[in-house]
């Protein structure tokens, strides 16, 4: 605990502190980070993303056509996905792919001395390996969330124009008349603190490897349920203070 | 001993403890501008970590290290960025960074602490490279290269900066006797035309006697000689006649039994045959 609040310290030093002080970190590399993290997450949040919207529509034509409420489907699959299931299942896919990563890559050069390398020229591991990915997360995650938002979006509609009596005209003037500008808002809100959490615990758990391969895959695997797990309670917590602040 | 020159480094009542085990045991030594001073000694004698003592990675349980005259045991980290850019590291792996290309490797001082133009860093990444017989292999990745070469790299990629002063872990292992012999006269020429100030650490005897103006032998924790070339070649200590002759039998401890082990080591050996037997009774 007391490393990762150590790196959270450094990173914020590093970001918003060394810069006024002439040491500004390159910017070359924070777009390398956003091409593996994000560009390359698309075809599996897309995929993700569609069927999780497809999934919504159908079970709530089964439970809507009941009550005789159809009409009411687009708003369900809108609001579930800005609110919930956009911001969670697009940060799962990305732990899964980029918090292990980030961890077993880090974890790596630890164990192989090219940190200590770096130390020894001067170059702050922190500077040079985390900044970056933390700054390319915190840009791709939401903007994945965003991208995952609308494919789902067309998932919902896929099956309502396809299997239910829906147009499209229909299908997104009653999505765009539930939704609001904050249930946007919120999950983007959500989302920009689970891409913090999910970087800060990857790069914490590679910089602390010790004991060699093994160390390697066993920082990898902790990495991946904290990162879960901090992210479904923080979930819960963010949701909790937006339900009860109204 | 030269005494006269400047001092660059000064090691001062150095201890180093892991846990019980006393690794380093007050180890004192000044190593002065211009020498190349050769620490050799067993393995598992303390060798490496004196040296990651003297780069700052480790800090001493007790003692200190001076670099260039401050004193490197107690600074902050910004502290210790200033000296570590007058100094050049070359790790036993070569420690390069395996996603970037050897060129980018040697680049990376370069890039990160000076304002030279892309052409510049270029030229000097390729003479750089030329200096240790690898004119051609910028765009080659660390996995593509032997392990002789990644060494190699790391001792172009430690001279990038020109430094004052050059740490080398076992500069010549996994190399061939020519190569062996490339990187001795690059060590030679750099501290005698520049002046560069070299600690190598090396159980390569042949190399050692060649490069070294002056060597410390370590063992037990402590300092068991030291002395010019000359001086340890006829050094009357049987340990010290012993290693550099590479004989098997002599006052060095070479097979311990696990309670010499332990009394020399003060570890008390884990139970692991005692723990498998257990393992295979419970899954039996």
């Amino acid at each position: 605990m007391k490393n990762y609040l150590q790196l959270n310290l450094n990173l914020l030093y590093w970001i918003l502190i060394a810069p006024f002080t002439g040491q500004f970190f390159k910017i070359s590399p924070i777009f390398g980070q956003m091409v593996a993290i994000g560009v390359r997450a698309t075809p599996m949040v897309a995929l993700t993303a569609f069927s999780v919207g497809v999934t919504l529509a159908m079970q709530a034509a089964h439970s809507l056509e009941s009550l005789g409420a159809e009409m009411y489907i687009p708003d369900l699959v809108m609001l579930t996905l800005l609110r919930e299931m956009g911001p969670v299942l697009i940060a799962v896919i990305v732990i899964g792919r980029s918090c292990s990563a980030v961890a077993a890559e880090l974890g790596t050069m630890k164990v192989s001395e090219e940190i200590e390398a770096l130390e020894v020229m001067a170059i702050n591991p922190v500077q040079y390996l985390v900044v970056p990915r933390f700054l390319a997360m915190m840009v791709m995650l939401p903007a994945l969330t965003i991208f995952g938002n609308y494919i789902g979006i067309l998932g919902g509609w896929a099956v309502c124009r396809f299997a239910l009596d829906f147009n499209t005209a229909g299908y997104v003037l009653r999505a765009l008349e539930s939704a609001e500008p904050w249930d946007l808002y919120s999950g983007m809100i959500k989302s920009v603190v689970f891409a913090w959490l999910v970087i800060t615990i990857a790069c914490n758990a590679g910089l602390n490897v010790q004991g060699g391969a093994e160390g390697v895959g066993q920082a990898t695997t902790a990495s991946v349920v904290q990162a879960l797990l901090a992210m479904l309670v923080m979930n819960a917590v963010l949701t909790g203070i937006f339900f009860f602040s109204g | 001993m030269n005494t006269n020159g400047e001092t660059i480094i000064e090691v001062s009542d150095l201890v180093r403890k892991f846990g019980e085990r006393t690794v380093l045991d007050n180890i004192s030594f000044n190593v002065y501008r211009g020498e190349t001073v050769v620490i050799m000694g067993g393995s598992g004698c303390g060798k490496s970590t004196l040296l990651r003592h003297m780069i700052g990675s480790m800090k001493p349980t007790s003692g200190s290290v001076k670099l260039f005259g401050e004193d490197i045991t107690n600074m902050t980290e910004r502290g210790l960025e200033r000296v570590r850019l007058r100094f050049g590291m070359l790790f036993q792996s070569g420690a390069l960074l395996a996603s970037q290309t050897v060129g980018e490797n040697v680049a990376l001082p370069l890039l990160q602490h000076t304002d030279k133009s892309v052409d510049e860093i270029e030229e000097i990444v390729k003479h750089k490279l030329q200096m240790v017989g690898l004119t051609g292999f910028e765009d080659l990745k660390p996995d593509e290269v032997s392990g002789g070469m990644k060494k190699r790299v790391g001792l172009a990629r430690a001279l990038a900066l020109d430094p004052e002063l050059l740490f080398s872990d076992e500069p010549t292992s996994g190399l061939d006797p020519i190569m062996t012999a490339v990187v001795d006269q690059l060590t030679l020429k750099l501290t005698h035309g520049t002046h560069m100030t070299a600690v190598v650490v090396s159980h390569d005897m042949t190399s050692a006697f060649r490069i070294a103006t002056r060597m410390i032998m370590l063992g037990h924790g402590g300092i068991v000689a030291q002395g010019t070339p000359d001086e340890i070649r006829n050094s009357p200590n049987l340990e010290v006649q012993q290693f550099i002759h590479g004989e098997a039998d002599g006052p060095i401890p070479l097979n311990l039994s696990q309670e010499e082990h332990e009394d020399h080591q003060h570890v008390k050996p884990r139970p692991f045959v005692a723990a498998r037997h257990r393992f295979y009774r419970k899954t039996a």
